[in-house]
C-alpha cells in the first residue's frame, strides 16, 4: 500500500536542462504522467460529461454493465459509471491538496531541522519521528470522526497535517548532507543570508526529493480518503470511489454477484496508484541512475553464448561485436 | 629477464556497447615477470583501474572486455587465458592465483562481518576440506604477517583504523599464497607515513614469499621508490614502459617527464614541480594523432596526424624499454 | 547500550505524545458528546461510568484542563478506557482485550511474513537484474497500488461461496468452542488463509521493490566486488555480502513504515469480518462509539511502538556499527 523507497543522501548536481529532458524521456515517468493527466482531465470534466446524476435513482435496479449503464447500476438504479466519473474530482482534489499541505510542512520542518542543526533541529527531527511512528490511518480516522462535519476540504487538511513526517525525515537527511557541500560552505563563508542559501543553494538540489515525496503523499492521501469513505466516516461528503465501495459493501454487492459495483472503482484506484508510482520510479531512477533497468543488458561473448551483464563477471565480447580499432 | 607470469595481449576494455561505447583501455600489451613489482602510473582517469578490473574481469556493468588475451602462466603448465574462462574456472582461479587490493580499501571490508569471517571464508571457498581450526590459525598467521595483533580477528571493520583495514586487505590477499597481487591505489586514502610503512612491508613480504605485484598509483614518485619496472598510461594507452631507474633518470615521453615533475620525490635530486598543464582527454572525443599532443610542450606537426606506436625507440636500440612518441620513433626492423 | 537507551526514551516520549493527542482530540469536539452518548445508552449507565466518560472527554466543568489531564492519566494507568456503547455495558478495555489477539495473530504474523518473503524475493530480483525477474516489477507496482481491502473484496467474490473451502467471514467456525484442540485450530487456520493471503500479496510488493533497489545499490559496493574477486561461491556473495548489507536499510524502513502498514491491514479485517481491532474500529465509527475508538487508537499506537522497538532490536543485532564498541 504505502511503497516507501529510501532515497537517502543521493548526489544531485548536473546540467539542469539535460537532466530534465532525461526525466521526460524516461518511459516509466512518461507513462505515469500521461495517465495522471488523463485523471486530471476527468477530474475537471467528469461531472459535465457524466451521463447521469450519480445520486439519481432509476428503474434498472442492480443491472450489470450495458449500453445505457457502462458500469451497471446500484440497488437504487443509480448509474455506477457516473458515480466513478464524478468521484474522480474529489479524489484528485483531496490527493493533491493533502499532498501540497504535507509537502509544504515537510519542507519547512525537514529543511529547517537539517539546516539549523543544534537543539532546534533535533527537536523538529524528534517531532517528525513521533508523527512517523504513530499509525497515521487510525489517527486520521479518529480525528475525522470527531469533526462536526466532514467535507473534502477538511479531510484533505487532516490527511495533509498528519502525513508530512516521512518526507520531512528524508529532506532533513538530504539537507544535512547538502550543508556540507563545498558550494554551500562557500556561500556561508561569503556571508550570504541563511534564507538566500536555503532558497538558492539548497532547495534547487532538493527538487527531486521533494517531488518524489509529494507523489508519495498523494498516493497515501488518495488511499486514506477512500478508506475513510469505505468505513463510513465520510460517506456524506459526496461521491468518490470510496463512497461507491462503501455502498457496494453495505448492500452486500458481493453476495449478490454484483461484481460491477466494486470492480471499476477498485481498478480506478489501482490505475491512479500505478500512475503515481511510475512517476516516482521515474524520479528515483533520475536521481540514482544505477536503479534504471532497461538498456542492453545481455551481450554475446567470445564463446558464442549470450550472457547477462553483471557485477563480478565482466563479459568478454565475441569477434562479431568486437569494436574496430581506429588506426 | 625472468620468465613471465602474466601476459596481457591486445587488451581493449569499453564502457557500454556498440556506438555508445567509451574506449577506456586501448590495445594494451604488458608483461608481468616472476617476482617483480610492475608499477602502473598515470593521471586519474587514464584507465589504470579499468585495466586492472578488466584483466581480472571484475569490471561492473556497463564495462565489457572488447578483445584481447590475458595469459596466466601456471607453474610448469600451459598458459591459460583468463578471458576465456567460464565462471566456475574463474572462481577457482581468483584469489588462489591472483589476488587484488582495491582502491577503495576503506570499503573493501564487509561492514557486517568480523575480520576473522572475511579472512576464513575465502580459505573455505577454495579449500572446503580445511578445518575451522586450521582456517583460524591461518587467519592469525596472516594478521601477524602484516603486523596486526591476533586479537583483532574478532573486530568489525569499523573498529579498525584506515591503515589497519588496508593491512588486513593485504593479509587477506596473501591468504592463498597467490603468485600475482594487483594493488590499485592501495594507500591513496592514507597519510604519507602510513602509506610508506605499508608499502615497505609489502616489498619485504614480496621478497620473502616471492609473488609478483602490479602496483597502480597516480603518484609516480612512489613507484620510482618501490617498483622494478614502470608503465605509464595516458588516455587508455601505455605510452612508455621502462625499468624504474631508467624512467626516473631518462624519461623519454614528455608525459612521463611531466608526471615526474608533478610529485615530490623522497630520494634523489630535487626536481622542480611544474605539473602538466591542461586536463586529461575526454574519452568520447579523443584528439587525433598522439592523444597527448594538445598538452605536449614538444608537439610537432606530425603528432596531430599520426598515432605513434609503442615500441623500442630507434635512439635506444637494444634497450628493454619502449615508448610511443614521435620524438623517439620506433626502430625500423626492416633494416 | 546508549543507542538502546535513546530509543527507549524516544518510544516513551512518543507514547506520551499519543496519549496526549488522545486526550485533546475529544476536547476539540463541539457540543457535549457524552450527553449524546448517555441519551443513546437510554439511561443504562451507572453514575460512575458517566463520571469516567466525563473525565475521558474533558467535560468535567469543575476541573481545570491540567487537573483533567492528570485524572485522565490516572485512569489510563488503571487500564480504565471507559465504557463501550456498542458493547454496553462491557468496558472498552475488555472489548479490546478480546479483539487484540486476533489482530496480533493476523496482522502481526502476516506483516512480518510479508516483509520476510518480499525481502527474499527482492534479493533475487535485485541480484538477477536484467533477467526475466525484472518483468515482475510492473506487476508488483500494480499490486502494491491496490488497497488491501479491495483485494480482500476481490478474494471474497472469487474464492468464497457456498461450496468453497474458504469461509468469507469470521475467524473460526462459531459452532466450535474456542480451545487448543486440533479442530478449533484447524478452523482458525482455514478462516485465516484468505485474509492473510490478501495482506501478504499487497504488503510483499513494496518490500520486493525496496529490497531490489537496495540490492542494486549494494551490488556495486567495493566489498561485493572483493567477494567476487575472492572467488566465493555465488550464494555466499549474494547472501552474506550483498543481501546481508541491503537488509539493513530495509529493516529500518520496515520499522518506520509499520504505522502505515498496520493502518491498511486493519481494513482487511473489516472486509472479512475478522473479529480484531480493525473490525471493532469499524463498528465504533459506525456507532459513534468514541471511547472505543480512542481506546483502539491508543492500543494500536502502543502496539506499533512495541513492534518498532522490536525492529530496532533486530537492527541492533544485524548492524555491528550500532553496537557500542567493547
Ligand atoms: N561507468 C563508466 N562509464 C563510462 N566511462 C567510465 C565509467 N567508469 C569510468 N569511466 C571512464 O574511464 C576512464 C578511466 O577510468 P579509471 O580506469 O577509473 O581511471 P584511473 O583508475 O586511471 O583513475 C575515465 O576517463 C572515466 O571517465
Ligand atoms: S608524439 Fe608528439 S605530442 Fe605525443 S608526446 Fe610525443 S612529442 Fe608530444
Ligand atoms: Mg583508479
Amino acid at each position: 500500500m504505502a511503497v516507501i523507497t529510501t532515497t537517502e543522501a543521493t548526489p544531485v548536481a548536473a546540467p539542469a536542462k539535460r537532466r530534465r529532458l532525461r526525466f521526460v524521456a524516461n518511459p516509466k515517468a512518461t507513462t505515469g504522467l500521461v495517465l495522471l493527466g488523463a485523471f486530471a482531465v476527468l477530474a475537471v470534466i467528469g461531472p459535465w460529461i457524466a451521463p447521469f446524476d450519480p445520486s439519481e435513482r432509476g428503474g434498472d435496479l442492480m443491472q450489470g454493465p450495458s449500453g445505457a449503464h457502462w458500469f451497471g447500476t446500484t440497488h437504487l438504479g443509480q448509474d455506477i459509471f457516473s458515480q466513478v466519473l464524478v468521484g474522480t474530482r474529489s479524489i484528485m482534489f483531496v490527493g493533491f491538496l493533502a499532498g501540497i499541505v504535507a509537502t509544504v510542512l515537510s519542507v519547512l520542518v525537514g529543511v529547517t531541522s537539517g539546516y539549523l542543526g543544534g537543539m532546534g533541529g533535533e527537536g523538529l527531527s524528534a517531532l517528525s519521528n513521533v508523527f512517523l511512528v504513530i499509525p497515521a490511518l487510525p489517527l486520521i480516522i479518529i480525528i475525522t470522526s470527531s469533526l462536526p462535519e466532514t467535507t473534502d476540504l477538511t479531510i484533505a487538511l487532516v490527511i495533509g497535517l498528519t502525513s508530512w513526517a516521512w518526507n520531512a525525515r528524508v529532506l532533513r537527511a538530504q539537507t544535512l548532507s547538502l550543508r556540507r557541500r563545498d558550494y554551500v560552505e562557500a556561500a556561508r563563508a561569503t556571508g550570504e543570508s541563511t534564507w538566500r542559501i536555503i532558497l538558492f543553494e539548497i532547495m534547487p538540489n532538493l527538487t527531486a526529493v521533494i517531488a518524489s515525496g509529494f507523489v508519495g503523499t498523494v498516493i497515501f492521501a488518495v488511499i486514506s480518503e477512500i478508506t475513510l469513505a469505505f468505513i463510513g466516516v465520510s460517506v456524506s461528503s459526496g461521491w468518490n470511489w470510496g463512497t461507491v465501495l462503501y455502498w457496494a459493501q453495505s448492500q452486500q454487492a458481493l453476495a449478490q454477484g454484483a461484481w460491477w459495483w466494486f470492480v471499476p472503482a477498485g481498478l480506478a484506484i489501482a490505475l491512479l496508484g500505478t500512475a503515481l508510482s511510475l512517476v516516482n520510479f521515474g524520479i528515483d531512477e533520475f536521481v540514482s541512475p544505477r536503479l534504471r533497468g532497461g538498456g542492453r543488458t545481455s551481450v554475446k561473448t567470445v564463446d558464442g553464448r549470450t550472457v547477462r551483464m553483471r557485477v563480478g563477471f565482466t563479459p568478454v565480447l565475441g569477434d562479431g561485436t568486437a569494436r574496430e580499432e581506429k588506426p | 629477464m625472468s620468465d613471465a607470469v602474466l601476459e596481457i595481449r591486445g587488451l581493449n576494455v569499453d564502457y557500454g556497447l556498440g556506438a555508445d561505447a567509451v574506449h577506456a583501455v586501448r590495445d594494451v600489451n604488458l608483461t608481468l615477470h616472476r617476482g617483480e613489482v610492475l608499477g602502473l602510473a598515470g593521471e586519474s582517469g587514464s584507465g589504470k583501474s579499468t585495466l586492472a578490473y578488466g584483466m581480472t574481469r571484475l569490471l561492473p556493468p556497463p564495462g565489457v572486455v572488447a578483445s584481447g588475451e590475458v595469459l596466466y602462466h601456471r607453474d610448469g603448465g600451459d598458459p591459460v587465458d583468463v578471458l576465456r574462462m567460464d565462471h566456475a574456472q574463474l572462481r577457482a582461479f581468483r584469489w588462489a592465483e591472483t589476488a587484488i587490493v582495491f582502491q577503495g580499501a576503506m570499503n573493501s571490508l564487509n561492514p557486517v562481518h568480523r575480520v576473522s569471517t572475511q579472512l576464513t571464508d575465502v580459505i573455505k571457498a577454495h579449500d572446503p576440506r580445511s578445518t575451522t581450526a586450521s582456517r583460524l590459525a591461518r587467519a592469525r598467521e596472516l594478521l601477524a604477517l602484516v603486523g596486526i595483533a591476533p586479537d583483532r580477528l574478532d573486530s568489525y571493520p569499523h573498529q579498525l583504523s584506515g591503515g589497519m583495514r588496508q593491512r588486513v586487505m593485504i593479509g587477506m590477499a596473501l591468504a592463498l599464497e597467490p603468485r600475482v597481487v594487483i594493488m590499485d591505489e592501495p594507500t591513496t586514502a592514507l597519510d604519507v607515513v602510513v602509506q610508506r610503512q605499508i608499502l615497505r612491508q609489502l616489498v619485504d613480504l614480496r621478497e620473502r614469499l616471492g609473488f609478483s605485484v602490479v602496483f597502480i598509483t597516480h603518484d609516480l614518485s612512489l613507484l620510482v621508490e618501490f617498483s622494478d619496472r614502470i608503465a605509464i598510461m595516458y588516455g587508455g594507452r601505455i605510452v612508455e614502459e621502462a625499468a624504474a631507474a631508467d624512467l626516473y633518470r631518462d624519461p623519454l615521453h614528455p608525459y612521463s617527464d611531466g608526471l615526474l615533475h608533478s610529485f615530490p620525490a623522497l630520494r634523489g635530486p630535487r626536481r622542480e614541480l611544474t605539473g602538466i598543464p591542461g586536463a586529461p582527454p575526454d574519452l568520447r572525443s579523443m584528439p587525433s594523432g598522439c592523444s597527448f599532443h594538445p598538452r605536449c610542450p614538444r608537439a610537432m606537426e606530425r603528432c596531430g596526424v599520426e598515432v605513434p606506436v609503442l615500441g623500442v625507440p630507434g635512439d635506444r636500440r637494444g634497450s628493454d624499454r619502449t615508448v610511443a612518441c614521435w620524438l623517439h620513433p620506433v626502430q625500423d626492423n626492416r633494416f | 547500550m546508549s543507542y538502546l537507551l535513546k530509543r527507549i526514551a524516544f518510544y516513551l516520549f512518543t507514547a506520551w505524545a499519543a496519549i496526549t493527542i488522545n486526550f485533546f482530540i475529544p476536547r476539540l469536539m463541539p457540543g457535549d458528546p457524552v450527553q449524546a452518548l448517555i441519551t443513546r445508552a437510554r439511561g443504562q449507565m451507572t453514575t460512575d461510568a458517566v463520571q469516567s466518560l466525563y473525565v475521558l472527554f474533558g467535560l468535567d466543568k469543575d476541573e481545570s484542563v491540567v487537573e483533567q489531564y492528570f485524572r485522565y492519566l490516572g485512569q489510563l494507568a488503571r487500564g480504565d478506557l471507559g465504557m463501550s456503547f456498542t458493547f454496553f455495558p462491557t468496558p472498552v478495555a475488555e472489548v479490546i482485550g478480546d479483539g487484540l489477539p486476533w489482530t496480533v495473530g493476523l496482522v502481526g504474523f502476516t506483516t512480518v511474513l510479508g516483509f520476510l518473503l518480499g525481502t527474499a524475493a527482492g534479493t533475487l530480483v535485485g541480484w538477477r537484474r536484467g533477467s526475466l525477474a525484472d518483468l515482475l516489477i510492473p506487476v508488483t507496482t500494480f499490486l502494491s497500488s491496490i488497497p488491501y481491502f479491495w483485494l480482500g473484496l476481490l478474494a471474497i467474490a472469487l474464492l468464497t461461496g457456498p461450496d468453497s473451502f474458504f469461509p468469507a467471514t469470521g475467524a473460526y467456525d462459531t459452532s466450535l468452542v474456542p480451545g487448543f484442540d486440533l479442530e478449533f485450530i484447524g478452523s482458525v487456520v482455514q478462516h485465516g488463509i484468505l485474509p492473510a493471503a490478501t495482506i501478504l500479496i499487497s504488503s510483499m510488493a513494496g518490500w520486493v521493490l525496496s529490497m531490489r533497489n537496495m540490492m542494486v545499490t549494494v551490488a556495486s559496493e567495493d566489498y561485493v566486488t572483493v567477494a567476487h574477486a575472492k572467488g566465493l561461491p555465488e550464494r555466499r556473495v549474494m547472501v552474506g555480502y550483498a543481501a546481508r548489507n541491503a537488509l539493513l536499510p530495509n529493516v529500518s524502513g520496515f520499522a518506520l513504515s509499520l504505522g502505515f502498514i498496520v493502518g491498511g491491514t486493519l481494513l482487511v479485517e473489516i472486509v472479512f469480518s475478522y473479529p480484531g481491532l480493525g473490525l471493532l474500529l469499524f463498528q465504533a465509527v459506525g456507532a459513534q462509539d468514541y471511547p472505543l475508538m480512542q481506546g483502539i487508537f491508543l492500543v494500536i499506537t502502543l502496539s506499533v511502538l512495541l513492534a518498532n522497538f522490536l525492529a530496532d532490536l533486530a537492527y541492533l543485532a544485524l548492524d555491528p556499527r550500532t553496537r557500542r564498541e567493547g
